[in-house]
């Protein structure tokens, strides 16, 4: 699989976030899932995104560590490697 | 629980999303004035857009029929209260009814899992579909914390919801119930299933008792009611646009899907529904028929009609159908067409059985042809209505609706 970027994985998370009803301008890496009013469905979603564009398995476990967009960048570029 | 123990029970709020528009009003005013919310064979909400009503974070958790239950109680609640509830939230409960759920979420996510494979599929999508999301969609939104769940009784669904919000009422269970029906089954599928039992009609015209009668014709949307004890509504100041007075209801333990043809026990639930009301035939101003527009249910409900109310009286008694302006609403049937009977007593207007056109010589009511008339009361009290509603299963419902007192 070639190498996924940070950037790559940040503006499709950002994107996929914001298909689940917050503002785009809102999402940022220091944002917070609470602040965003993103639950653990939405997660869920996000994590069937992440598996099906990068191979990368999140599970429950991993998610519940997620506090902000960031975390799930950070997580996801790592997993990714 | 004898008569004289029950609390009375006041509408105090109503909303619907129909075929006929975005509202309960339009849903009266429209109908009443001979309009037809029913194209191409079917009553679609084609005023109704998601985005324009709900948040994308609501829409997008939402079925089609959560939807239209959510706009629905919207209306009803700002109506009631608006902002700020006066009760109690444990004390609020909340009931809505769906036929069928959400069919649409099911047809979707079954093409994801075939075309992508199982762990695709949403995990939105139990949570979309099942049959209770609307109710839970309602309480969650307005803070309802009262009991709360959803009623699967097919066509008779929101009469069933709005008798159940009756006697937890009656009862003292709640202080004021947010209730109705929802249904969104417009889908590939669901005409699929409605057209393989021939229940459908076939010209796509909806003609409830007219002997050219050949199929219902499937239509979506959603009704809701606020009800409140009378008392604590009248104590808050609350507008009180009428009374739900009555509830009765049976099964036939006949048929899937025929009605029983004496009409024995759907005769049964409205003689139960007077009853609770402490009401006679006399006291009936106007029938809301089911009126599905089927030869087996007209036929059947002209039968229970005349059985419960006396032949001599059912017969100086006008009855129409909401079905012939939107058709068959399934799960949110009932609810719609409560809504539209409050609405009925309070303007006192009784608006047409559309299409009604050549009678059948077997079925001898009036069922109000051509044009909306006044609706007429001889004993100087408010006037009260029966509404109707019957299933596939054999449910038998019948809700007795009063106008408010002057």
């Amino acid at each position: 699989m070639a190498t996924v970027t940070t950037q790559q994985v940040e503006s499709r998370v950002i994107e996929t976030l914001a298909s689940f009803g917050p503002d785009q301008s809102q999402i940022t890496r220091q944002a917070t899932f609470e602040e965003l009013d993103i639950d653990s469905l939405d997660l869920v979603e996000l994590a069937q995104v992440v598996e099906d564009d990068y191979g990368v398995v999140l599970k429950g476990e991993d998610m519940k560590e997620l506090k902000t967009v960031g975390d799930a960048i950070d997580l996801i570029v790592e997993r990714a490697e | 629980m004898a008569g004289a123990d029950k609390k009375q029970v006041v509408v105090t709020g109503i909303g619907a999303v129909t075929p006929l528009g975005i509202g309960a009003a339009p849903l009266h005013e429209r109908w009443a004035a001979g309009e037809c919310g029913i194209d191409g064979g079917a009553g679609a909400c084609r005023e109704f857009d998601p985005k324009d009503r709900l948040s994308v974070k609501e829409a997008r958790r939402l079925d089609r029929f959560s939807q239209f239950a959510l706009v629905a109680a919207g209306e009803a609640i700002d109506q009631a209260w608006g902002e700020q509830s006066p009760y109690d939230p444990l004390r609020v409960g909340c009931i809505v009814a769906t036929g069928i759920g959400g069919i649409e979420t099911v047809e979707t996510q079954h093409d994801v899992m075939r075309d992508r494979g199982a762990k695709n599929v949403s995990p939105l999508g139990i949570p979309q579909y099942m049959p209770n999301a609307a109710a839970a969609a309602v309480s969650m939104k307005y803070g309802l914390q009262g009991q709360m769940y959803g009623v699967v009784s097919a066509c008779s669904g929101g009469a069933h919801a709005i008798g159940s919000a009756l006697r937890m009422l009656q009862y003292g269970d709640a202080d004021a119930v947010v209730c109705g029906g929802a249904e969104a089954t417009l889908t590939e599928f669901g005409f699929a299933c409605f057209n393989s039992l021939q229940a459908l009609s076939p010209t796509g015209i909806s003609r409830p008792f007219d002997a050219r009668r050949d199929g219902f014709v499937m239509g979506e949307g959603a009704g809701i009611l606020v009800l409140e004890e009378a008392q604590a509504a009248k104590a808050r100041g609350a507008t009180i646009l009428g009374e739900v007075a009555g509830y009765g209801s049976t099964s036939d333990a006949f048929h899937l899907t025929a009605p029983e043809p004496s009409g024995g026990p759907a005769s049964r639930a409205i003689e139960l529904a007077l009853s609770d009301a402490g009401l006679s035939a006399d006291d009936v101003s106007y029938v809301n028929a089911h009126g599905t527009s089927t030869q087996l249910n007209d036929a059947a409900e002209t039968v229970a009609i005349k059985r419960a109310l006396g032949e001599q009286r059912a017969k100086r008694i006008p009855v129409s159908s909401t079905k012939s302006t939107i058709g068959h609403l399934l799960g949110a049937a009932g609810a719609v067409e409560a809504v539209a009977t409050v609405l009925t007593l309070q303007t006192r207007v009784i608006p047409p059985t559309l299409g009604y056109e050549e009678p059948d010589p077997e079925l001898d009511l009036d069922y109000v042809p051509g044009e909306a008339r006044p609706l007429l009361i001889d004993n100087g009290h408010p006037p009260a209505a029966i509404s109707n509603s019957f299933a596939f299963g054999g449910h038998n419902v019948a809700l007795v609706l009063r106008g408010a007192s002057a």
